[in-house]
């Protein structure tokens, strides 16, 4: 017991002034009235160990009340994690009116942190250890255990002694060791009054809050040490400034318990659910070594993960994750609808979303019910257009004036290719992200290639959005992706020179009027090309899908056919008709062409050949890059080849772009006297002819009496 | 993209489509590592590569300690042996920006261009017709400063500024927010900034003086020249311009991974007021 630093013997009754007038200026403090008052309630517990009160009572007492400002969750944690046993004793003392609130969450943590807190709060640790110790003599424990927990405190409080007591006036220097000098020999050195005071003035000015939260600097300041101490970053003085800003939002932004979800995180979760479910294979686990037999035969959905790796090697393509969730993907796809052949086309960048784009091929007769929807609205435009004119003919039939009809007649529409031919050929289906449900896209039309041509928009990721342009674009984006699919695929899918072959067929030169043939097949004797070779000569690689005319077809059609019906209704208007613009066959380069032929763009190869890797020109691929399309590349290596397209969907032109011209003025009607406006006649223009006429009549009526008269006369005679 | 941070950094931008074959990923590792020894950088940032007919250029940039300082570019032509290139002058960019077209590959290339000068002789002024030729190196710094100053981009609060002037890359960085990470507002140019001075004194009242010191992209001309998309099932942020296609910004929120990287052609794309 002699270790232990003496405490005061008397037991002064604080003066209530100056207690109320600490309490009124911490009562601000967060949280800190009770404890105030709990301080002096627990210093009156001392009086039964009035033996070991030491003359230094009051600043004991004072003391204990800055540290139960300063630390007081941490010390009654500190309390209860020690001395459990004296604690409820403790707590029994208190009046009523200043039951001990419950630990508000931070005090928890703070007394997580007491290891480091101990550090800095040497004096209320100290003071804490002190308080234990005067429990433990209140209570009479054995002191061992205590005194070993509190060895850590009574070391430090013995080698701030070992530095004598000071007087410093600064009450920056609270935390040094001087404090704890003089607590220790209080008896040698007279109460400080001024010093404490300047002491509880200082850490009153840091405790206020500050106006815009509820923080107060030294909270703040306990915080940023803690933190460091904890994380022990390096040179720390360096981001001093931001760990300062981090601490503070950290304050006000508490980690949210564990109950709840981030509600930020809630569309990655959601997402990531979507692509979980992927990744289940379409049985249970029990079911699975049978499945395994089934899918190991065919399955047309093409090795993605084989395709990635050579395009890889040339540098293009997505991530490995991203393409094995697009096989995945692709999969799912083959799985919802009848599919016989599928490949991955590529994808199409969007401002606010991309397109994943999967060109498939349906089983034989599988696709006729969007063909019939499509047909049966364009009958139902076309019995509409024979009403208007069998009206128009009624009209003109009764009418004795008839309006003049005019005489432009809208261009006829180009009728789209079949499904399966031209540009038509493949179905293509897209979506956003791999896990997400994947649309089917319409068919092409003609209008809406030739438009395309016209236009240069950015897609937007939404498949209904309207394309705003001039020319208007016959469609939504729907329609302006799959023309651009289309023009893109006319142009830049392109294999090695004899991997397709044309199927020997007798008369298919004579089809179609020229118009070449369409179809190929594998050919089976291919033997590959040498890299280098592919590199060398663009002869050696072929487009293999048909060229797109300026028709907007791949076969052309003449658009001055006539139907039978529109025939029989036009036959009287024909005649007018004569002489309309006789279309010239359209021709364009024959499928299975080389690349050679291709047109150049301003004095610049539209492709450009590379090998993957020039280290090793044994193992590398070859690699072909369209200047035309920019993100449409090709490789080819031994008998394996592919294409893909990775890019905005624009075409390139080293020119800028020169939007089209809004139309000429269209021509009035010719002025004539038939149509001239005349202003209608005043009213005294009409009481003068009237007038005028009156008096012809009144003259004529007068002559023919005047002859009657005479007449009469001749006959009385 | 930083250098240390290579190979996540190109998965991570891999979206676009565009990046790099493991041959050249592997050199450039080694290479990068070289290049900051040989030349005392802090930082080693990839940039990107610029397409050309013949051969593709790899462009470096190294940083000192202060990050806004004026970078030093390099270039390669095949990932192991790097030139630095000039900076780029106001004379060089008066030249430069008449040529169009491709890149050829060839950085002793020379574009023709014909200009008209008037040219004085004795008395007479006539014009004459002068082929000016650009070599293709001075084009690539024009090229590369142009797109550096139009689209290189930080996100807020990667760098901050000391009250003794440079500009240090922020340690505790610790990524966007999801919410932040959708705003245009959350991304800087990493450039000096050129219109901060323009904003009203209530727009900059709000400002934090040691994070807000760049142009925020909210203001780029013209408005909507900027795709921000999440891929990846939102884990990944992606900014691309369209003003420069090619250049592609990611940045995974909530974490200290970001960068930017151009695989392009180096031409603007001048029609973007017509496509959007």
């Amino acid at each position: 017991m002699g270790d232990l630093p003496p405490y005061p013997e008397s037991l002064p009754q604080q003066p209530p002034s100056r207690r109320s007038s600490q309490a009124s200026e911490r009562r601000h403090s967060r949280g800190q009235a009770q404890p105030l008052a709990a301080g002096p309630e627990e210093g009156r517990q001392m009086p039964p160990d009035a033996q070991h009160n030491v003359p230094g009572w009051s600043q004991r007492r004072s003391l204990s009340q800055q540290e139960s400002f300063l630390m007081p969750q941490a010390f009654q944690a500190e309390e209860a994690r020690l001395g459990g046993m004296e604690h409820p004793s403790m707590n029994s003392g208190f009046p009523s009116e200043l039951q001990p609130q419950p630990y508000p969450e931070e005090s928890r943590n703070q007394a997580a942190q007491g290891t480091t807190s101990l550090i800095l709060q040497r004096l209320q640790q100290g003071q804490g250890g002190l308080f234990q110790q005067l429990d433990s003599t209140f209570q009479e424990p054995p002191v061992s255990p205590l005194n070993q927990f509190n060895l850590y405190q009574t070391d430090q409080i013995y080698e701030g002694a070992q530095h004598g007591p000071y007087r410093r006036d600064d009450p920056a220097l609270q935390f040094s060791g001087s404090e704890l000098g003089f607590l220790q020999y209080s008896a040698e050195v007279p109460e400080p009054e001024p010093l404490e005071l300047a002491v509880q003035n200082a850490k009153a000015y840091l405790l206020q809050t500050s106006i815009n939260c509820d923080l107060s600097l030294y909270e703040h300041l306990v915080n940023l040490l803690t933190k460091i101490l904890n994380q022990r970053p390096e040179d720390p003085l360096s981001i001093l400034e931001p760990l300062n800003r981090t601490t503070q939002w950290e304050w006000f932004h508490p980690k949210l318990d564990t109950l709840r979800d981030d509600p930020e995180m809630q569309p990655t979760y959601e997402m990531a659910e979507k692509q979980k479910a992927l990744f289940t294979r379409g049985g249970g686990g029990a079911e699975g070594e049978q499945e395994m037999e089934e899918e190991v035969g065919e399955t047309p959905v093409p090795n993605i993960m084989e395709t990635a790796f050579y395009f890889e090697q040339a540098g293009v393509g997505l991530s490995a994750d991203e393409s094995f969730r697009i096989f995945l993907a692709l999969k799912q796809l083959v799985e919802q609808q009848p599919i016989h052949t599928c490949r991955f086309w590529g994808k199409i960048l969007g401002i606010n979303r991309s397109y994943l784009v999967a060109e498939v091929e349906f089983r034989e007769g599988e696709e006729e019910v969007e063909e019939e929807e499509v047909e049966e609205v364009m009958e139902g435009a076309e019995i509409l257009e024979a009403h208007g004119e069998e009206e128009g003919e009624e009209d003109e039939e009764k009418a004795v004036d008839f309006i003049p009809k005019p005489t432009w007649k809208p261009p006829p529409v180009i009728p789209k290719e079949e499904s399966r031919s031209g540009a038509n050929k493949y179905l293509y289906f897209v979506c956003n992200e791999p896990g997400l449900p994947w649309t089917r896209l319409p068919h092409v039309t003609p209008a809406q290639i030739v438009n395309a041509r016209k236009i240069k928009k950015f897609f937007t990721g939404y498949l209904d959005a309207p394309i705003v342009s001039y020319p208007p674009f016959p469609g939504n984006e729907a329609n302006y992706l799959r023309a651009q699919i289309a023009r893109i695929s006319a142009a830049t899918q392109i294999s090695p020179l004899g991997f397709y072959q044309f199927s020997e067929e007798e008369g298919d030169e004579e089809e179609e009027g020229g118009a070449g043939r369409d179809s190929y097949e594998e050919n089976p004797d291919f033997e590959g090309i040498p890299v280098l070779e592919l590199i060398d000569s663009m002869a050696n690689w072929v487009h293999h899908t048909q060229h797109i005319l300026p028709q907007g077809r791949c076969t052309w059609v003449n658009p001055s056919q006539k139907t039978e019906e529109e025939e029989d209704l036009g036959e009287e208007e024909e005649k007018a008709d004569e002489g309309p613009e006789e279309a010239e066959q359209e021709v364009g380069p024959p499928l299975l062409t080389p690349l050679s032929e291709d047109a150049e763009i301003m004095h610049l190869s539209p492709w450009t050949t590379r090998v993957s890797c020039s280290l090793c020109p044994q193992y590398s691929v070859a690699v072909v890059r369209s200047n035309l399309w920019p993100g449409a590349f090709a490789y080819a290596s031994g008998k394996k080849f592919e294409n893909i397209y990775i890019g905005w969907g624009h075409k390139y032109s080293p020119e800028n772009f020169n939007p089209a011209l809004p139309a000429p003025i269209q021509q009035e009607y010719p002025s004539g006297p038939a149509i001239m406006e005349m202003s209608d006649p005043t009213v005294e223009e009409e009481q003068a002819l009237k007038a005028a006429q009156e008096q012809v009549l009144a003259a004529t009526e007068e002559e023919e009496e005047g002859e009657e008269e005479e007449e009469g006369e001749e006959t009385d005679d | 993209m930083d250098a240390e941070s290579l190979l996540l950094s190109l998965e991570l931008a891999s979206g676009s489509g565009q990046g790099l074959s493991p041959d050249r990923r592997a050199s450039l590792l080694t290479s990068l590592m070289l290049v900051k020894r040989d030349y005392r950088y802090d930082r080693v940032l990839f940039w990107g590569r610029i397409l050309g007919l013949v051969a593709d250029y790899y462009i470096a940039q190294g940083l000192n300690e202060d990050q806004l300082a004026p970078r030093k570019t390099l270039y390669s032509l095949n990932c192991t042996e790097w030139s630095l290139l000039p900076p780029a002058t106001e004379e060089m960019v008066a030249q430069s920006s008449v040529v169009k077209g491709r890149f050829m590959g060839d950085p002793s290339h020379e574009y023709e261009h014909i200009e008209l000068q008037k040219v004085n002789e004795g008395e007479k002024v006539f014009e004459e017709e002068v082929v000016v030729q650009i070599k293709e190196e001075t084009r690539l710094v024009y090229i590369i400063d142009q797109i550096d100053k139009a689209v290189a981009i930080i996100p807020r609060g990667a760098l901050f500024k000391t009250p003794f002037g440079p500009t240090h890359v922020n340690r505790t960085f610790e990524g966007l927010s999801l919410s932040e990470a959708k705003k245009l507002s959350s991304y800087f140019h990493f450039r000096e900034p050129v219109e901060l001075k323009n904003k009203t004194l209530l727009e900059k009242a709000d400002l934090d003086p040691s994070l807000d010191f760049m142009d925020s992209l909210e203001h780029d001309v013209p408005k909507g020249s900027w795709s921000i998309q999440m891929e990846r099932g939102n884990a990944l942020v992606v900014l691309r311009s369209l003003l420069w296609p090619g250049l592609t910004f990611y940045h995974a929120p909530r974490t200290k991974n970001y960068g930017y990287i151009y695989v392009g052609t180096g031409e603007k794309n001048m029609d973007l007021p017509f496509m959007l």
